[in-house]
Formats: structure tokens, C-alpha cells, sequence
């Protein structure tokens, strides 16, 4: 009798048939290719309604682009999943599994949604390459801190990290010092260290000059497929380098949604942008 | 080519933790260090002991009482460096846990006094003064050295957990923890000032005769505490470059400059601040609990706002973030204070606060700031 459960466990733990699989806890589960479902989400400051029945679904792999107005509720959404605000209302989940509304925010990180914040928010006191050691998936508790050293490897996966976000030369360099558009490119760095399974980047170009922004460009594409991302920003130059689909937000709930050429033609959007 | 370049600290494999220890220290700290254990455990007691009181080396009983006092203040400094310029937290209840600790090592002292006391009774004087019959509950056990040391070290540790868990885990940050900590030193206070608490009300313990059975004001046993007082000191400054310099060091540094960026890289900020309140907590403990048999008295002042308050500012004339600069700040404003309240008594309290004034104006990172100012013009110019 209970061999047999055994042998159907292996079984099952070796092929998924049909939908059926099975599930770990804490795990994050792909099996639909969606990796973000917000529904129905509304979050009111004061009697504002920030968001307004909001919904969204991101795929794994995908790079998506958020854009909308001043106000439409792009920075409460990140909250949301971030785990920094609760809703009043609506679901938010990770994977199938992960319940968003009910996770703090280290443990949503843990489960592997990494965030970039508007303003560059880097260790200042602390140089490039300890910026990224602190951000590293590892144990994170209070004694493997006190006893721990640095591998070989984790050493070049800094490394390598650091080439990357091309910041090879600076990494001694207190992060305090490095320019805006450094620090920002740090900041992306220390979400790759993660290894997060979703990255929300809020404006990750601001203040950098054209060049660093197709640079930027270039890079989140090729992260794309490997994480999924999702990017809100105003410079439609670099929204359009993205090419991923875009989704317009306005007074906290979803416009529009489709490739950039096709949200840009819909009138919606244009009396949105230009009606004001 | 360029992670070639890349000056990573060498992540070797196994290395020895003796050496992991001394590569924590500079060069120079090592050697100031040496030379202060020597001058505190060799010259001061052979000065003291063997040099006549008539020859001009003769160190005294007072400067050795006094420094010992200020090498007790020191280690508090040190464990609110810890804290404060570490991780960010300005505390000003710090008085609370010194006196914690000298009043857990204060209950073993008076029970050392034994028969000796002006009523002759084995309960301490207070105690026969209120017309208690017997020891209350908390006092059982304190004959015994070992479960005072336990108690020196449990007690400050205990208040710190409970306060400290309920504080950081409701996020309460800034100037409204340094708010809250003042009032519970204040409430402490009170608490120890009545008599039924049981602690000898606003006389405190004084009169002790003996530690361990030897003497308590023999200079033998005055050099050997003083001694004592210079190791721990010593030792907690190793332990604290350790510390600083660790994962545990940066992460601490991390949460002080950005709490919520480091949440969202997955540390809880909880467990860091509580390790490291605690530990500063028990370091005062252990000061206060080596500052009560060198100086003889411990009574509820020791809990005053205004004691926890200068503190701080022993750590900010030093300048915060770097150990030495606690110890040179603790010893400078108690030598300018031992001096002051002798030739000028009544202004040493505008003193204290001119001070705080020009260092919070003018020398943000205290003496050690200026020294590394005045090394780099020097420099410069050279």
C-alpha cells in the first residue's frame, strides 16, 4: 500500500501529466507561463484612489513597458507587488502559489522579485563591489553575516557582474561618488546579484545621457527570456529600443495594452497624453 | 582584461582564525594596543606598588581609580559607537544598562559585606534599616560570583531584547527612539529611587569590603581591576574591529545610510539592529559592572537623562564610526571634567554644552575627524 503511493510519487515528481504537478511550498510555480496576476487591485490614500481596479498579467520571459500620465498609479502598483503598500482590495499573486498581499517585503524579495527604485538608492558609504556583495542571493540572516567570507566563485560572480554593468573599473570606488547615471547602473547590477525571477525597474534611465540609455536599452533586452521584466518609464525613445508590448495606466486603472506602434495610435491614449 | 584589473579581496579558502583576527587591525592599532596593555598592566601596577609614594613615579591610588573609571566609561562609549555611529541608532538610555550592570554586580558586593556592616545582621544594611527579615526573591543566589557574572550579563541583555524587539519590529526610528529610550532610563530611575524596590533607594549600594574575598580597597586588588578594566577594554575594541569589519559590519552600514533599500534586497533589518543593540546593551553592562567595585558607590543617578545624554556626546567629541575615537572622546571630556568640576564647579555644565555645540557645528566627525583634517593639509602642502 504504501510502496505504491511511493512509486505514484515518483511518478509524478518526474512528469507532469495534464495539468496536474507537484507543488512545493514557498516555491515559485510557473506551469501557466504567468509569473504576475494582479486583479482587481484598488489601494485609496485619503479617499484618492490610486488604483482602481487594476489588472494585470505579465508571462515569464516577458519584458514589459508601463507608461501613463503623472499620477496613474505606476509607482503604488510596484508598491503593491513590492509588498510596501496593502491593497484594500483585488489579488496579487506570484506564480500560481505566492500570495503578494500577504508576504513582508524581505520574503517577496527572497521569493525573487528584485526592485529598482526612481531615485537611485545605492550604499553610499559602501564601495561598488560591497554595494553587490550585500545583494547577493544568499543566506541573509543575522549569524551567516557575522560568519561569512567570500568564494572563489561568489568573488567572480561580482566580477563578472560588475563588467557587465560596465562599473569594472570603479569597483574600490565608495558608490557615493560614482555619477547618476553609474549609480543607477549599479542599482540594476545589485537586482542581477538576486537573481530575481521578476525585476521592476521604476524610470531606470532617468538622468542618463542617450548613450547609456540604449546601453541600458540593450541590456534589459538581453535579460529578457532569462527574467522577466517589467519597466516603467516616460522616454518613449527608450520604451520603443525595449520593443516589448506596452500597457497604458490612467487614474489607476488599465487604458491600454498592445505593441507600442498600436497604443500610440489608439485615441484614447492620444486624448490621455495631449488632452492635458 | 578588466576582471583582471578587478582588486577583489582575495577570496581564499581556509585561513586560520588567528590570522582572520589580526588582519582586522591596522599595523599601528596593533602596536598602540600592545603598548597600552603594557603601560596597564605592567607599568601602572609596578608604579604603584613598588615606586614609595614620595618619588615623583609613584602613580597614586586617585589617578589609578580615575583612569580606571574612565576606561569603564570608555567601553561604554565604545558599545554606543556600536550602535549609534554603526547602526545609526542614537540611544540615550545607555545609562540605563551601565547601571544595570553595576547594580547586578553591586548585589554580590553587598552580600560580601557579610557581618560587617554597622548592624552586624547577614542582611544588608538597608535592608535591616526598612526592617525587611529576610532576602527578597531576586536577591537569592547573589553570593555566588558566577551567577552575578551571569546576572551582569543577562539582566542589561534581557531589557534590551524586549525593549529592543518591540521597538524595531514597529519600525520606531530617529529622534522618537531616542525619545523613548531617555524615558525608560528616567522610568528605570524612579523604579530604583523607591526603597521597596528593593535596591537601596537613593543611597544605592555603597560601603563594600571585599571581592572574592580579598580586600576591595587594597592596592593589590585595586591594580588588578584596573588591569582587569584595560583587557575587556582592549579585547572589546579587537572584537568590535572584527565586527565592523565583517558581512554583519556592512550590512549594519547598509541599513543605517538606506533601511528600505535593504529590505528590498532581502535582509530583515530586525535581526541586525537587535543583535546589535543587545550586544552594545551588554558591553554597558559589563562596564558598569567593572566601574562599581573601582569607584565604591552605584546608586539611581547613574540612570539620570543627563548621564545617558553625555554619553553620546563622549562619542561625538571622539567621533563616531571609528572605535579610537569613543575611547579618546570618553577620556578627554571625563579628564576636562574631573579637572573643571574641582577649579570651576559651576560651569562645567556650560562647558559640556558649548562643546556639543562646536562639535555638532564645526566637527561633525569629533577629534579623530580633525586629526585625519589636519593630516591630509599637512599632506597637501608637503
Amino acid at each position: 500500500m504504501n510502496t505504491l503511493v511511493e512509486e505514484r510519487k515518483q511518478e509524478w515528481e518526474g512528469e507532469t501529466q495534464g495539468l496536474a504537478h507537484m507543488l512545493k511550498p514557498g516555491e515559485l510555480d510557473l506551469s501557466h507561463g504567468v509569473i504576475l496576476y494582479l486583479e482587481d487591485i484598488s489601494v485609496s490614500f485619503d479617499g484618492f484612489k490610486a488604483l482602481n481596479k487594476l489588472n494585470l498579467a505579465i508571462n515569464t520571459g516577458e519584458l514589459r513597458c508601463i507608461i501613463g500620465p503623472n499620477g496613474a498609479g505606476k509607482t503604488t502598483m510596484m508598491d503593491v507587488i513590492t509588498g510596501k503598500t496593502r491593497p484594500d482590495s483585488g489579488t496579487a499573486f506570484f506564480g500560481q502559489t505566492l500570495d503578494l498581499t500577504r508576504m513582508s517585503e524581505p520574503q517577496i524579495a527572497h521569493a525573487g522579485i528584485g526592485r529598482k527604485f526612481q531615485k537611485p538608492t545605492v550604499f553610499e558609504q559602501l564601495s561598488a563591489f560591497e554595494n553587490l556583495e550585500l545583494a547577493m542571493k544568499t543566506d541573509k540572516g543575522v549569524w551567516a553575516s557575522l560568519l561569512a567570507r567570500l568564494s572563489r566563485e561568489q568573488g567572480d560572480k561580482i566580477a563578472a557582474t560588475l563588467e557587465r554593468i560596465r562599473l569594472d573599473k570603479e569597483a574600490d570606488r565608495p558608490a557615493g561618488l560614482l555619477s547618476h547615471g553609474q549609480k543607477q547602473w549599479l542599482e540594476i547590477g545589485m537586482l542581477l546579484m538576486q537573481e530575481p525571477r521578476l525585476l521592476l525597474l521604476d524610470e531606470p534611465v532617468a538622468g542618463m545621457t542617450d548613450d547609456e540609455t540604449m546601453r541600458t536599452a540593450e541590456l534589459f533586452v538581453s535579460l529578457a527570456g532569462q527574467h522577466s521584466l517589467v519597466v516603467v518609464e516616460h522616454d518613449m525613445a527608450f520604451v520603443e529600443a525595449l520593443g516589448g508590448k506596452v500597457t497604458v495606466l490612467c487614474e489607476g486603472s488599465v487604458l491600454a495594452e498592445g505593441d507600442l506602434a498600436t497604443v500610440q495610435a489608439d485615441p484614447r491614449v492620444i486624448e490621455v497624453y495631449l488632452g492635458r | 582584461m578588466s576582471s583582471a584589473t578587478l582588486s577583489a579581496p582575495a577570496p581564499a579558502g581556509r585561513v586560520p582564525v588567528t590570522l582572520r583576527l589580526a588582519s582586522c587591525l591596522e599595523r599601528k592599532a596593533w602596536i598602540s594596543l600592545g603598548v597600552f596593555l603594557a603601560l596597564s598592566l605592567v607599568a601602572v601596577p609596578v608604579l604603584h606598588l613598588l615606586v614609595p609614594p614620595e618619588s615623583a613615579f609613584h602613580v597614586s591610588a586617585y589617578a589609578i581609580t580615575l583612569i580606571g573609571k574612565i576606561m569603564c566609561y570608555a567601553l561604554v562609549a565604545v558599545a554606543m559607537d556600536l550602535i549609534w555611529g554603526y547602526g545609526g541608532i542614537l540611544s540615550l538610555g545607555h545609562g540605563l544598562f551601565f547601571a544595570l550592570g553595576g547594580y547586578a554586580f553591586g548585589m554580590y558586593l553587598m552580600r560580601g559585606i557579610g557581618r560587617d556592616g554597622s548592624y552586624g545582621s547577614d542582611l544588608p544594611d538597608f535592608m535591616v534599616f526598612l526592617d525587611w527579615k529576610e532576602l527578597p526573591w531576586f536577591w537569592l543566589g547573589t553570593d555566588s560570583f558566577g551567577w552575578v557574572a551571569l546576572l551582569v550579563l543577562a539582566v542589561p541583555a534581557l531589557v534590551a531584547f524586549v525593549f529592543g524587539y518591540f521597538a524595531f519590529r514597529s519600525r520606531i526610528k530617529g529622534v522618537y527612539f531616542s525619545i523613548i529610550t531617555q524615558a525608560l532610563t528616567y522610568a528605570a530611575m524612579l523604579l530604583f529611587f523607591r526603597n521597596e524596590t528593593g535596591f537601596g533607594g537613593n543611597n544605592g549600594f555603597t560601603d563594600f569590603k571585599r571581592i572574592l574575598g580579598y580586600d576591595i580597597t587594597a592596592p593589590a586588588t585595586r591594580v588588578v581591576l584596573f588591569g582587569l578594566t584595560a583587557l575587556v577594554l582592549a579585547a572589546t575594541l579587537v572584537g568590535s574591529a572584527w565586527l565592523v569589519k565583517s558581512k554583519f559590519g556592512r550590512v549594519l552600514a547598509a541599513i543605517r545610510d538606506a533601511e528600505s533599500r535593504v529590505m528590498f534586497i532581502g535582509y530583515n533589518p530586525l535581526g541586525y539592529k537587535l543583535a546589535i543593540w543587545v550586544l552594545s546593551a551588554v558591553l554597558c553592562g559589563i562596564a558598569g559592572a567593572l566601574y562599581v567595585p573601582q569607584v565604591g558607590i552605584i546608586n539611581p543617578g547613574e540612570m539620570s537623562p543627563a548621564n545617558s545624554i553625555e554619553i553620546a556626546i563622549w562619542v561625538a567629541v571622539g567621533g563616531r564610526a571609528s572605535l579610537i575615537g569613543p575611547v579618546i572622546g570618553a577620556f578627554t571630556v571625563n579628564l576636562a571634567k574631573s579637572w573643571f568640576t574641582v577649579s570651576f564647579p559651576e560651569y562645567w555644565l556650560f562647558f559640556l554644552g558649548l562643546l556639543f555645540i562646536v562639535v555638532t557645528l564645526y566637527l561633525p566627525q569629533g577629534l579623530v575627524g580633525l586629526w585625519k583634517q589636519l593630516l591630509a593639509r599637512k599632506g597637501g602642502t608637503a
